[in-house]
């Protein structure tokens, strides 16, 4: 029931998105590509989804950009 | 049921959380120094906040019988300014030989920069040369996995580090393996928002097995619950864990750990 639960609230965010308007984000780019796990039939699909939205580089920042997080890497351009 | 909740910012929660805290079972409560939500302007602010966690904070938890113990260091969210964090590493020592300060902690990375990891390798050396227990805090979201990296080459790179005496917080599915393979202590935080779940947390130990690792709350000055270690005790129970296997978890890892320092006194 849980997981129906969260997978219906998934499926109503995704709509919302659709229905909106404005500038595409870098986060749901990286969220289209983590949720093709969802589908995965192999299992360390929680691990693979948080990979997907991490930043895989090893080279430390010059400066730290402030203190939050986005919730995924926005890739090494930004 | 008894537990101890290895990681609470308690300056931040109100007197109520303690009355609950201690009513569910909670047998010691363990500080690591944190960011106070703004940044200090000061050292003398950082003065401040070690005398209330080593004297007020304990004193308050006494009120209830709960133990309180702490860990300081200056956090990662303001190591960007290594000036002062030199500034208030200096301040440290002084405050070591306080009854319930079990080690150096939370430091850590939050955002992996130069500086950052500049301020993490200081508060090594500070842990090394005193012969302190060590308590890192790993990054949050997209920075975790590459955070984790980092912080486990600098522990690496200081010989005189002994990787049982270190835990590394806040591990979720991509880190935990990281971590227990280094041979460190790793803490699953469980958050309502964000972080672990107490459900993922549990299948963390179903697969991992539960040596090596604790739960905490890390409740604080935002969105967080007080009770989410007994809530995730729960969880086991439902999961089929037995009540010896719960207590040696909630209880006998977070005292096996911190037992390497004599500061820590068992609890009753
Ligand atoms: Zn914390």
């Amino acid at each position: 029931m849980e997981a129906r639960a969260k997978l219906i609230d998934v499926a109503a965010f995704l709509d919302r998105v659709d229905r909106a308007s404005g500038p595409g984000d870098f986060r749901w780019t990286a969220l289209r590509g983590a949720l093709a796990e969802l589908a995965s039939e192999k299992s360390g699909r929680a691990e693979r989804v948080l990979l997907a939205l991490s930043d895989p580089t090893l080279e430390p920042l010059a400066a730290a950009p402030g203190k939050g997080a986005a919730g995924a890497w926005p890739g090494k351009s930004a | 049921m008894r537990y101890i909740e290895p990681h609470g910012h308690m300056v931040s929660r109100v007197t109520d959380d303690y009355v609950n805290m201690v009513t569910a079972g909670c047998a010691a409560v363990c500080e690591p120094a944190f960011w106070a939500g703004f940044d200090r302007s000061s050292p003398d602010g950082f003065f401040d906040y070690f005398k209330q966690l080593t004297e007020y904070e304990p004193k308050r938890a006494a009120k209830f019988g709960l133990p309180h113990y702490c860990w300081l260091c200056i956090n990662p969210k303001e190591s960007e300014d290594v000036r002062l964090a030199e500034e208030v590493i200096a301040l440290i020592p002084q405050f070591l030989n306080a009854p319930g300060v079990l080690g150096i902690g939370e430091i850590g990375l939050n955002k992996n920069s130069r500086n950052e990891l500049k301020v993490l390798e200081m508060h090594i050396d500070l842990a090394a040369r005193h012969d302190q227990l060590i308590l890192v805090h790993t990054p949050h979201l997209e920075d975790k996995w590459k955070g984790t990296k980092l912080i486990l080459d600098a522990l690496k790179n200081d010989r005189r580090v002994k990787p049982e005496r270190v835990i590394v917080d806040h591990v979720e599915e991509h880190t935990v393996k990281l971590v227990l393979d280094a041979g460190h202590w790793g803490g699953m935080t469980l958050y309502p928002e964000s972080k672990c779940t107490a459900a993922r947390a549990i299948d963390i130990l179903d697969t991992m097995g539960t040596d090596r690792l604790w739960m905490n709350s890390a409740c604080d000055w935002g969105v967080s619950v007080p009770l989410a270690v007994p809530y995730a005790a729960l969880e086991m129970r439902k999961r089929g864990y037995t009540p010896g296997q719960i207590d040696q978890f909630v209880f006998g890892n977070p005292a096996r750990f911190m037992s390497q320092t004599a500061k820590f006194k068992m609890p009753e």
